[in-house]
């Protein structure tokens, strides 16, 4: 009975789908629509055949099938992510690079939103979807709440990057950063993040553990705050149910506050506190001892929620808004030093008694580099925050370099680090296929990194230097293009650190493969008992 | 009064205070005396289900009725 309404629902999902694509008032939404159609039908025929097939889930077994679902995706995401954002830097580079045949769709202006929206969505998503999965059972004792829905979550939120990405390509975008997709796009991920608060929470409610673990603390702020982030941010009427183009129900300072409210906390609880969740339970775990400071890790908790909220005016210094408002945003920005450094305090001494690992696992040491990122760009971040400081940095590469140490070093180092700690656990190897590659990679990532993040501080200081140097008289004394031509030399430089970054994630991706591929399962009883789903 | 200055003078006063006490509450709360114990124990949660859940006749916290810790399956 139950199948028979998915299969309906899905049917009416495809029809309803391709009647909107014939009705289409644009490119994007007319593409959108095609590709729910197609989804809607690959499920519909999945379903179909899968029918009257029970697979028994035993309450006995935790549900990794989604959670290998999802280091795949996050893998992949990765590659595409890394590489799109190593063109753009090549684009920045060489004008030549946006060609005239590919205008309003390929050039930098077009592909900038797809790379932020690739690695933070795509790929940070898909991390924080996987290793959220991973930790709630482990440290609950308990499978995954809701059967499949975790699988419907995933395949819907791979659903909501092909939409994003392809309408940005075609020209479906609301134009505010991190949150350009359309009002259609937004209202199903929406969706998909209420069922997947459900799976969530309804894993943490059938916990058999009487504590629930502060891994699980920082993903659910994570998973609660993007909703209410979302919704607010992406008020908007559309124009037509049959186009991608809507109007914001807020106008002027307040949307630009609503906007920056909303984009200073998807850094704050997409990029911090999720994967603070992340190493609250990798790093103990690969090395092997419980975290520093259990107390501290509650007090680093409510901190980071009380203060992180408030920091967006930040972004917004020396504009329309209300100079109360900005002042607020500076200050709640520099207390967050505390929490920030509380928690990387905690994350490093977890390794106390243990540091003799640092030598002999780089899987460790990344994580380690990780942690040691986040609180360098915690540093940074505060202080740019501060208005004086800001009227150099604001509008400069600076806060590339700054938002690139924090994504590079801090998301990125601590994501490989859970993928080389899962993959050899989801798959039942014993270990990874190549140490020394996870080497390369660690080498190769950390020199990018530091490529990339001096050759924009170079850059960004002397482009706001420059921009506000004027003479005697009082005039400006260069030009805009002047700016440009001599921050050339350090667009190279950012360029290599990007290919060198790319070069190490594509290493880890053969690794990742060689480890299932050509490495034997282990006969372990508890592991060879995991479901093939 | 205006609804935005009442309620921005509500914001500034007694909602920051019973945030600020709610914040000093939690600290409190972490570092009360005795709860060391409790924390070690929470702490210790990712080396105890790495391979499957609690089985059902386990108590709380995977002990089993003996009250024995459940051994770590690998690490």
């Amino acid at each position: 009975m139950w199948d028979v309404i998915k299969l309906v629902v899905l049917g009416a999902v495809a029809v309803l789908a391709a009647y909107a694509a014939t009705q289409a008032r644009d490119l994007a939404y007319m593409v959108n629509a095609a590709t729910v159609m197609l989804a809607a039908g690959i499920a519909f025929a999945w379903m179909l055949r899968a029918r009257g097939q029970s697979v028994s889930a035993s309450p006995l077994e935790y549900n990794d099938g989604v959670i290998r679902a999802g280091v795949i995706a996050t893998a992949g995401w990765a590659i595409v992510g890394f590489l799109v954002g190593t063109t753009i830097a090549f684009q920045l580079a060489f004008p030549w690079l946006n060609p005239e045949w590919a205008q309003g769709y390929l050039n930098f202006g077009k592909l900038r939103p797809l790379h932020t929206s690739a690695v933070i969505f795509a790929f940070g998503g898909n991390a924080l979807l996987a290793t959220s999965f991973y930790v709630v059972q482990r440290t609950s004792a308990a499978r995954l709440f809701g059967g499949n829905l975790a699988w419907f979550v995933f395949w819907g939120y791979q659903l909501f990057i092909v939409l994003a990405a392809t309408g940005y390509i075609l020209g479906a975008t609301q134009s505010k950063e991190y949150a350009e997709p359309e009002w259609h796009v937004d209202w199903w991920l929406t969706f998909i993040w209420v069922l997947y608060l459900v799976v969530f929470l309804g894993t943490i409610m059938k916990r058999r553990e009487p504590h629930i673990y502060v891994a699980n603390w920082f993903y659910l702020s994570f998973i609660v705050t993007i909703a209410m982030l979302h919704i607010v941010n992406n008020l908007s009427v559309p124009v037509s149910f049959f186009g991608s183009k809507s109007v914001q129900l807020f106008a002027g300072v307040q949307d630009a506050m609503t906007q920056w409210w909303y984009g200073h906390n998807a850094v704050g609880f997409f990029l911090t506190a999720g994967f603070l969740g992340m190493m609250y339970y990798f790093v103990p775990k690969q090395a092997e001892r419980p975290v520093y400071s259990y107390k501290l890790s509650i007090v680093h908790f409510w901190a980071l929620i009380f203060l992180y909220i408030w920091a967006g005016p930040h972004h917004l210094h020396y504009t329309a808004l209300p100079d109360w408002a900005s002042t607020l945003g500076m200050v709640m920005s520099i207390a967050l030093w505390m929490p920030s450094w509380g928690g990387m305090i905690n994350g490093l001494m977890t390794l106390s008694g243990a540091w003799d690992k640092l030598r002999t696992d780089p899987v460790i040491r990344m994580m380690v580099v990780s942690v040691g990122f986040y609180g360098m760009s915690t540093f940074e971040g505060p202080m740019m925050a501060i208005k004086a400081v800001n009227s150099l940095s604001h509008y400069t590469d600076w806060t590339i370099g700054h938002v690139h140490s924090g994504a590079l070093g801090w998301n990125g180092m601590i994501t490989f680090g859970a993928l080389y700690f899962l993959v050899p656990r989801l798959w039942a190897r014993e270990r990874l296929y190549s140490l020394t590659l996870v080497s390369w990679h660690f080498w190769l990532a950390t020199i990018g990194i530091v490529l990339y993040i001096s050759a924009m501080w170079v850059s960004g200081i002397m482009q706001g230097l420059m921009w506000r140097e004027v003479d005697d008289q009082g005039f400006l004394v260069n030009a805009f293009a002047d700016t440009v031509s001599a921050m050339h030399p350090m667009y190279l430089t950012r360029a290599l650190g990007g290919v060198l970054y790319l070069t190490g994630g594509l290493i880890m991706c053969y690794n990742l493969w060689a480890t299932v591929a050509k490495q034997p399962r282990v006969a372990s009883a508890s592991v060879a008992a995991v479901p093939a789903e | 009064m205006d609804t935005y200055s009442l309620m921005r003078e509500f914001a500034d006063s007694w909602a920051m205070l019973a945030l600020f006490a709610m914040f000093i509450g939690v600290v409190f709360w972490a570092w009360r005396p005795g709860s060391r114990k409790m924390h070690d124990d929470s702490a210790n949660i990712p080396f105890r289900h790495e391979d499957k859940p609690a089985c059902s006749g386990d108590g709380p916290g995977g002990r089993g009725k003996d009250g024995a810790m459940a051994k770590e399956a690998w690490k």
